[in-house]
Order: C-alpha cells, then structure tokens, then sequence
C-alpha cells in the first residue's frame, strides 16, 4: 500500500498546470509592457528599468508576485484549508480596522501606509472571502439551495462587501457580487441570477430614457413606459415557462394568453388616449397593468393553490417596487459622483471636460491604435495623460493604442483561456473545496475584466476596478497571485489519495 | 442510498452550468472584440481626434518681405502686434466680464465673437482643442496692460504677430494693404487659415505669394494640461519658415509724393514710366488717402469709411479710371496715317474753325489753314485729323471695305497697348475701350462710314483709356515705336524680373514716322498748347487734351515727356473737369518732370506747386480717420 500511494502521488512539479502558470507569465510581461507604456515620461526618456519610475516599481512588483507564488506553492494545500475561517476573520479584522488606520487618497480610505509603500487590503481580502466560501461550501450536508446555508453564504459575502464600501471603494465592493456565480454553479436557483440581472436591466434602461418622453407625450417617461413594458413582457413569459409545471399547459397557455390581451388593450389604449385625447401619464395605466396581472396571479394560486402563480406575481410586484425605489436611490442617495458616473455611461452627460472625458478620451486612445498599434512607447494619448488613470484602471488603452487591434485580441484571448483553463481545472477537483474556490478565482477574474475592459470601451459603468496583471500597483498584483496560486496549489494536491 | 443517487443526478445537472458560466465569458469577450474592431479598425475619427490631442501644431509665420522704393527708401515694413489666441477646451470658467474690460470689448462683442469662432462654416478649421484667433492686434500698449491679467484668463494666449507699418503717408493705391484672409480666401488657397493675413490691394495683393514666404510648422506634444512636453520626435518633422522676398519698386517715392500733392482737392490720376524700362515712377490716384489708416484694428473702419465715400477714395483711377484720351490721342491716329499713306509729314488739310463737311462740324479753335502734320499737332488741330480719318476710311483703293479701314485702325491701336489690358502688376487693372468694325455694324445697323465715327481720330466718342495707357503711349513716342509693359516692381529679391516686364512690345509705326509726331509735341511745347512746360534744361515734349464729357466741365489731360533724346519720364496728367489741357494737365505735368529730371523743384515751381495744391475742383472729405 505504501509503495502504491507514492506512486499515486506524483511530485508537485508534475502536477502543478503549466499552462495556467504559462499564461500568468505572457500577462505579466505584457501588462509590465503597458505600464512602461502608460508610465512613460519625455523627461525622463530611457529610464524604462529606473526604479524610481513606475516601471521600475512594477518590475519590483512582479518579482515579489513570483516570491510570493513559490511560497504558495511550496506549502500544503491542506493546511490552507484548515486555515480558512483564521485567514477570513483577520481579514474582516483588518477590513474593519483599516479606515480607522487610513490616510484619505482622493477620497478613499482603503490604503493603509506600511513605510514608504501602501497596501489596499480589499484587494487581499478577496482569496480569504474565496477560501471561507469553499470551506463552509463543502462542510457535511451542506446545500445553498436550503434557504438556511444561502443565506450563511450570503452573509459571508455580504459582511467583507459593506466593509468595503465603508472605505467609499464601491468598485472594490462590487466585485464581491461575482461570488453570486459560484452560489449559481453550486445550485442557486436560475431564477435569483435571472431576478438580479433584469434588476440591473431596469435600473440601465429606467435612468437612460427617464428624461425622454414617451411618443412626443411630455406627460410620459419613455423610460418608465419601456420598463413598465419589460415587467409586462418577463410576468407573461415567466408563466409560459414554468406555469406548465405548476397546473398543465392548457391552462398556462390560458392565462398568458387572457394576460397578454388585458395588458395589450389596455396599454395601446392609455397610449392613444394620452397622444390624441388628453395629454397624460399613460404610464400610471401600465403600472394598473401590472399590478393588475400580479393581483390576478394570486388569485389563480389561491384558487388552484399553485405556488409558482404566486411566485411569479412576486416577481411582478417586486420589480415595480425595484423600479422605483432605484430610481428614489439614484437621485437621493447616491453620491454626486457615482451618479454622474452613470449617467455618463449611459450617455446622459457628454460634457467633455466632466465626468464623460475618461470615456472619450479612453475611446480615443484605443481608435487611435488601429490595427497594429503605433508600438511600444510610441503611444502618446496614455504618455501624455489625456486618459486619466493610464497605468491603473485605464491601463487597456495603453494596449489599444500601442498595440492595436491585433494586441487586444491577444490580451482578451489569452483572459478567456485563462478563464475557461481555470474553469476545467475547478471541474476536476474531487472535492467541494477545491471546485468552490476555483470557481471562486475565475468568478473574480471574469468580472474584473468584463468591468475593467468593458468601461474603458465605453460599455460597462465606469467602476474603478484594476485590469489584472496589467493595472500598476503592489496590491493588486499580488491579490491577483495570491489567489490564483493558492487554487494551482489546491489543484496539484488533487491526485493525494482520499483518505 | 436513494437520497445519494438523487444528488448525484443533481450534481449531474449542476455540473452543465459551467456552460452557462463559460459561455458567458465567451460571449463577453466575443462583443469586446467586436467593439474593438469596429473601435479602431472601422473609424479614423478616433486617429484624427488622438493627433488633434497630443500634437501642438504651431505655425511659425515668416516675415512679410519689406518694400523699398526705387531709390531704396523703405517704404512699408514690418513691427510687432499681438493677437489674443484662444483653446475653447481651456477658457471654460474665465470670468468674462474681467476679460471684455481687459481687453475693452464689450459683452455683446464677446460672444458674438466666440460664435463665429465655433462656426464651422466661417471657420472651417476650427478645433476646441488648438488655438483660435479671438482678437487681432492688439496694439503694444493693449498687449501690455493685457499680459498683465493674462495667467487670470487660462485658455486665452498671446501670439506675437507681425503687421505692416508706412513710412510715407503716400502710394496707398500702390501699395495696397494686409488684412485678415476672409472664408473666400481660404476656400481658394488651403495655404490659408482662419486669422491669417492677406494682401488686399496693391502689391501686397498682386505680389502676396512672394511678399508672404512659406509658414513653418513646429509639432509639438502636448499633454492633457496643454503643457508642452517637448518635439515629436525632436523636431524631425518640423518645418523652418520661409521668409517673404523683399520688394524693391519702381516708383520714386519723392516724385509720388509730389504727384499726390499736386491733386490734392482734385479727381484724377498722374502717370509716370520710365520708357526706356517700362518702370512706373510715380501713380498717383486722387483722391487718395494714408495708408496707415489701415493698420490693424482700425483697418475695418476705415475701410468702410472709404468705401462710403462718393469720390470713391479706393478706386485707383490710375488703372481703373477709363477716359476719353481727348487731343492726346491725335498722335496715335498721325503716326497711323503716316504708316498707312493717309498722309506724309508735308499732306495739310483745311480747318476753318473745326471740320465741316456735309453739315457734321467739328468745332476747333482759331489757327492758321490749310496747315501740315507738325503744326497740327501743335496746335492741336480738329479739322486735320478729322480729314485724316475720313480721307482712311474712305479710301477704298486700300480696303475693300469700311470695316477693313475700321479693321486696320484697331489693329494699330491694339499694337499701341490700347484696348486690352497692359498687364501691369497691380490688381483690378481696367482694358479701356477700342471700337471695332463689329462694334459698330451693331450700333450702327451696318450702315456707317469714317464720318459716322470720326470724334474717335480726336480721342472722343468711343473711345476711351486708362490714364496708364495714356502715359504708355508717351512712353512708346518716346521710344521711337516700342514700349515695355508698365510695371511698378523693379526687382524682387533673389528673384528675375518677370521676362513680361522686360519684352519689347513694337507698334505697327516706323520709328522714322514717330520722330515726325515728336516734332509736333516738342512743337506745341515750344510754340503750341503746352507751352508753360517750356524749360531751358531740358527739351520738353507734350501734347495736352481737353475732353469732352457728357457729365461736366471738359477733363484737363497731358501727355508728355522728356528730354526729347534718351527720355527720363514720360507722364500722363488727368484732371476730371479740369477744362483746358493747359490749365492743370501741362503745369502739373512740367513740375512733376522737373522734379523727377532735377531731382527737386525750383524756388519758383514750389511756389507754383504751391498754388495747384491749394487749388481744388471739389470739397474734400475730412471724415477720414487720422492716421495714427
């Protein structure tokens, strides 16, 4: 038995996924490329290496990033595991402590000062979240779809994510919500992640067509229209989905139907009326709609005590009551800045010198590029500083603009086989730990890039999110690392006899 | 074992999500992709809007080239303006209030100007990020209390330009002037942008492209504050400014001085050429005005005063004034008799008090009759060159028609520079008028005969020139038969003279043929019309017109030259309503050759200059600005 289990386990080195490690490498080379691209200053021409430049700096960076990867590696991926809940309860220590030890940087306080470098410990904070997940994910019995274990999940994910908007980096905090993938992959409901994104496509299409009105109708919102629509559109096709599970598909296609007539007559009328009759807010009609069609809904389950009706009216009723609050949280409670921010992005605002000058700018920076770029340190929108941020958060446009086209794909192709290699090695863990976490690091990954790359190509909102690898700067560069190599030391322990 | 099954198939199930969040991933990436190719690989906007960023193109004026007479006085030159420059992109948030009183414009004035600035159709080449013109010229007292306040105003700069300044309040005609390039300018030429100057008039127009040299292009990178970071590329891609060529004229400042004395308080034109070389030396138009009335941002006003102006300051009569020629004309139609065989120096017609002949009559004054070519001339005889053409085109041994006469008459007028225009080198040049044998077949139905036509052998009728071609026409007499295309630009530096300035052009007349005219003019100077411009220094040539016209008093005219052997100057004097030839043609002619000959006047004619200066034919206009 001995001699078998030496044999069944093989050394770390043949192990370990090489290709993973492959493309960090290429990322790593090609983000310090950018950054001596985006950091390059004409009075210091030459001094790419200086350390004193940032550069340099990123260059000390990435060394210490593979220090501190060896390390990973060379401990035991079990003890690891057992420190999970330890690492995630200093971490919500320090999370707590740190706006207490910060100093403000324009208008943050995330970073604490440790001699003449600082540390932003959210950013670190994201592997202990990960680890405290899989750790309590893959406990005995445990199930996210028992309403008991989500909500343990929601509140390990939820806690860290208050911390941090705590320390104003809201940014940072959304990143959190990737998190919600992995509940998804682990059995929470479709439905949760479909409730969630059409909260978002209410909130994107309410505040872009809130100010425009309905047909020429003054009186009418074209935004609250179309949404008040979509409510109507999602209520209908939710019941033709999952009503025939819940009585038989005659009656389903019965009651869509009956709702699909009501909710069309009515609103084409109130419309009509309002443009030809008597100019007035249609919209209330809609709404009547609406509530209408979930009133009746309840009916239906009551009568025949089917709970999806019911269900399915609460979605209803919810998303008016989203809709609206949304709407009261955008203009009352959001910060000046963080609304400006998405009424720019939604193309609200195109003041050049406002709030809208990062994204045109950023566009012009990548157009500019073409298809091959104008080459290595030969960029000048990023050197110049017309893009705001160029090494960190904007640090795509220094790709854009010195490699082109071409240089981009690259970049996003070699993020997506980063992400989907990652994907296949979380499949092929035996356990529920090693799954969870790494569904944990590409969850984090893809939405650092989807925001990162999507608002620098104007198509995601603006949130200060750094591109890994490639954005300058210690903490992330070495969050990023972290994370990723405490899953490839999980995934090389992965042959380990069960014991 | 049962609940272990089902949540293996569950697991089963869950497992296919990762195609959910694969795919979702995949998708992303696949619309970035698109994004970024329809970013850079399908607009150039974005390439254009990177370069209008980071790239400073400054343009590097040249100097204008400077203008000296033919004496080498300097004439017009350059010194320092400042014009305020504007980057919208940068003024956001400037208090404008303390701007219009800085710079003592008003509020109105201010965003009346800041409009046409953004619209793109009067300013084609408008970017919010580079500088615009916002004002022009400031004045170096202006310049000085505005720098003051400037780092109060960001977005606004100061660009130090250059703007022509006169030394002599004379030759505004000539001269012309620089102003600021309208749409039409830069829609012609895409040397031009908006702010740039121009020539207007004179040779700063006709010689602009000389005058103005190549504008350079420094290529500066420029950061995201409008901070200069240094050259693209060391300022490999830079160009050096050419600057403009010097002129040296023709014209002799001191003689075009005297010209523009002497018609003070009169309408008309003096026209003096070098025969020998074509070399204008003095034209004077009247009524005239300083040029330095037309420096800077006064220009537009007084412009406008000018142009307002019913006697038509602007108007250079010189070459744009066409005129019946009068008497003055009568040499050209003796040496065309004489080439033709109409007549031979010793042919002498009758004149009883003008030409009379089946009862049309053409007045003339008392002399003696029959009387030969010489004494016609000198007295300036009706009857005689009304006999020359009626017995020309009469004479159908000769031409076969009327029209052929008429035909052959142009031709030898065309030969003498009539008709067309020379081609002087200044702008707006007017071609005068030569009847031909189809103009008249229309006027006249076909049916018309020498005595249909015949004021046109006194200068009437018809035809009509410029005051330029007049003294052309002294110029070729003197010159025996050829003369060279007028032109006011004697050399231009580094440059050869255009060879249309140094071509003979002969006429249709023997040489020997034309002594006998000159003859006739030194004849009416020593004993005829012009006998005031008798001198004992130099032998004087001239004959004086007195022209009819329909509108007034007759218009007083010379045309002379002198000495008689190797002529210095040969001038014409045109006085609207001046009457007889001899009351201002000759005296203001016989002063201006004095001076040119002499080099200065004597006691006495300063005295008689004296007297012209203060003697005027119409009120003058005292609404014109000072000059500065």
């Amino acid at each position: 038995m001995d001699s078998k289990r030496k044999k069944k386990s093989p050394s770390l080195f043949k192990s370990l996924d090489w290709l993973t490690i492959f493309i960090y490498m290429v990322l790593l080379a090609l983000g310090w490329m950018s950054v001596c691209g985006a950091s390059y200053d004409y009075d210091q021409a030459g001094n790419i290496i200086d350390f004193s430049t940032r550069s340099g700096m990123q260059i000390v960076w990435i060394g210490s990033s593979l220090l501190l990867a060896f390390f990973i590696l060379m401990t035991d991926d079990r003890l690891i595991e057992s420190l999970s809940y330890i690492i995630y309860i200093c971490f919500l220590g320090l999370l707590f402590a740190t706006p207490f030890l910060a100093h403000d940087i324009k208008g943050s306080m995330s970073w604490i000062k440790i001699g003449n470098s600082s540390i932003q410990p959210a950013e670190f904070a994201k592997f202990g979240v990960a680890l405290c997940l899989a750790k309590v994910m893959s406990t005995y019995n445990f199930d996210v779809r028992k309403w008991r274990d989500f909500i343990i999940c929601l509140i390990l994910i939820i806690v860290p994510m208050g911390l941090i908007i705590m320390q104003k980096e809201t940014g940072t905090a959304l990143v959190y919500s990737a998190f919600f993938l992995v509940l998804y992959r682990e059995g929470m409901p479709g439905c949760l992640l479909f409730t969630a994104i059409s909260a978002v496509v209410y909130f994107v299409i309410g505040v872009r067509f809130a100010e425009e009105p309905l047909w020429g109708i003054e009186e009418m919102s074209l935004g609250h229209g179309l949404v008040m629509l979509l409510i109507q559109v999602f209520t209908i096709g939710l019941i033709w989905v999952y009503g025939g599970k819940a009585t038989d598909d005659k009656q389903r296609t019965k009651v869509s139907r009956q709702i699909l007539l009501y909710s069309l007559v009515i609103d084409v009328a109130a419309i009509l009326i309002a443009r030809f009759v008597y100019p007035c807010n249609a919209v209330w009609a809609m709404v009547f709609v609406c509530g209408a069609s979930a009133l009746y809904l309840l009916y239906l389950s009551m009568r025949d005590r089917v709970l999806p009706y019911c269900l399915i009216a609460l979605f209803t009723l919810g998303s008016m009551g989203f809709f609206y609050s949304a709407d009261f949280v955008m203009n009352k409670v959001m910060e000046p800045h963080q609304q400006m921010r998405i009424r720019v992005l939604l193309g609200l605002e195109d003041d050049p010198r406002g709030a809208g000058y990062n994204v045109i700018q950023a566009k012009i920076a990548i157009g500019s590029g073409g298809l091959e770029g104008k080459g290595f340190l030969n960029g000048t929108q990023t050197k110049l500083k017309y893009v705001p941020e160029q090494d960190t958060d904007f640090i795509f446009c220094t790709v854009g603009e010195e490699e082109g086209f071409i240089g981009c794909a690259i970049v996003l192709l070699l993020f997506l086989s980063l992400i989907l290699r990652l994907l296949h090695l979380a499949e092929r863990q035996p356990y529920t730990f090693g799954r969870v976490y790494g569904y944990c690091v590409l969850s984090i990954f893809l939405f650092h890039v989807f925001i990162n790359v999507g608002m620098v190509l104007g198509l995601t909102p603006v949130i200060g999110i750094p591109l890994p690898f490639f954005s300058y700067g210690g903490s992330s560069l070495w969050g990023f690392t972290i994370l990723l190599f405490i899953f490839l030391r999980i995934d090389a322990g992965r042959n380990r006899l069960q014991h | 074992m049962e609940g272990k099954q089902g949540s293996t198939k569950a697991n089963y199930e869950l497992e296919k999500r990762k195609y959910v969040i694969g795919g979702a991933a995949v998708v992303i990436i696949i619309v970035y992709l698109l994004r970024l190719f329809t970013l850079q690989l399908l607009s150039e906007d974005f390439k254009m809007s990177a370069d209008s960023n980071a790239f400073l193109k400054r343009i590097q004026y040249p100097a204008r080239g400077a203008i000296s007479d033919r004496n080498g006085k300097l004439l017009v030159y350059n010194q320092p303006a400042y014009d305020v420059m504007v980057i919208m992109i940068e003024q956001i948030g400037v208090d404008t209030l303390d701007l219009c009183e800085s710079l003592d414009i008003t509020r109105d004035w201010y965003e009346h100007r800041m409009e046409e600035i953004k619209d793109r159709k009067r300013n084609p080449g408008y970017s919010s990020y580079t500088q615009q013109l916002f004002m022009s010229q400031l004045s170096t007292e202006e310049f000085s209390r505005f720098q003051e306040k400037l780092f109060r105003f960001p977005g606004f700069y100061i660009r130090k330009r250059s703007i022509r300044q006169y030394n002599y309040p004379n030759g505004a005609h000539l001269l012309g002037d620089v102003g600021e390039v309208g749409p039409e300018d830069i829609e012609a030429d895409n040397y031009y942008r908006s702010g740039d100057y121009i020539g207007k008039l004179g040779v700063e127009r006709s010689y602009e492209t000389v005058l103005r040299g190549e504008k350079g292009m420094e290529i500066l990178l420029r950061d995201a504050r409008g901070r200069i970071k240094g050259r693209y590329q060391s300022g490999k891609f830079d160009i050096a400014p050419i600057p403009g060529r010097n002129l040296t004229m023709s014209i002799d400042i001191e003689l075009q001085a005297l010209g523009e004395r002497l018609m003070k308080g009169k309408l008309g034109s003096i026209v003096a050429i070098e025969p020998s070389t074509g070399e204008v030396l003095c034209m004077v138009s009247s009524p005239t005005y300083d040029p330095r009335i037309m420096i800077g941002r006064q220009r537009g006003k007084s412009q406008k005063l000018l142009a307002q102006d019913p006697h038509k300051p602007l108007l250079n009569r010189a070459i744009m004034g066409q005129y019946p020629p009068g008497s003055t004309f009568k040499t050209s139609q003796a040496l065309t008799f004489l080439q033709e065989g109409i007549i031979t120096p010793g042919t002498a017609y009758p004149c009883s008090h003008g030409f009379h002949f089946r009862g049309l009559k053409v007045g003339c004054h008392g002399h003696g009759s029959p009387l030969p070519l010489i004494p016609a001339i000198a007295t300036s005889c009706n009857g005689y060159f009304c006999w020359g053409l009626y017995y020309m085109f009469g004479n159908r041994k000769k031409y076969k028609t009327v029209q052929d006469a008429m035909t052959t008459w142009k031709d030898y007028m065309v030969s003498m520079g009539f008709g067309y225009k020379l081609g002087i080198d200044l702008p707006g040049e007017k071609r005068g008028m030569i009847p031909n044998a189809p103009f008249y077949d229309k006027a006249y139905r076909g049916s018309w005969s020498g005595l249909t036509v015949i004021s046109i052998s006194i200068g009437q009728g018809e035809v009509n020139l410029t005051p330029l071609q007049i003294a052309n026409l002294g110029a070729t007499i003197a010159n025996r038969g050829y003369y060279i295309i007028p032109h006011v630009i004697k050399e231009v530096q580094g440059m050869p003279l255009d060879t249309l300035y140094t071509k003979k052009h002969y006429t249709r007349v023997q040489r020997n043929y034309y002594e006998t005219v000159v003859t006739g003019m030194r004849q009416a100077v020593l004993g005829g019309t012009c006998r005031i411009a008798n001198t004992s220094f130099y032998e004087v040539c001239g004959k004086t017109g007195t022209a009819q016209n329909p509108h007034g008093q007759d218009h007083s005219v010379f045309m002379g030259f002198a000495p008689r052997e190797n002529p210095k100057i040969a001038i014409c004097v045109y006085v609207e309503n001046g009457s007889w030839g001899a009351t201002y043609g000759v005296p203001i002619g016989a002063l201006m050759m004095e001076q040119y000959i002499n080099g200065k006047l004597s006691e006495a004619s300063q005295a008689r200059a004296t007297v012209f200066e203060n003697k005027h034919l119409y009120k003058t206009n005292d609404d014109l600005p000072p000059a500065p």
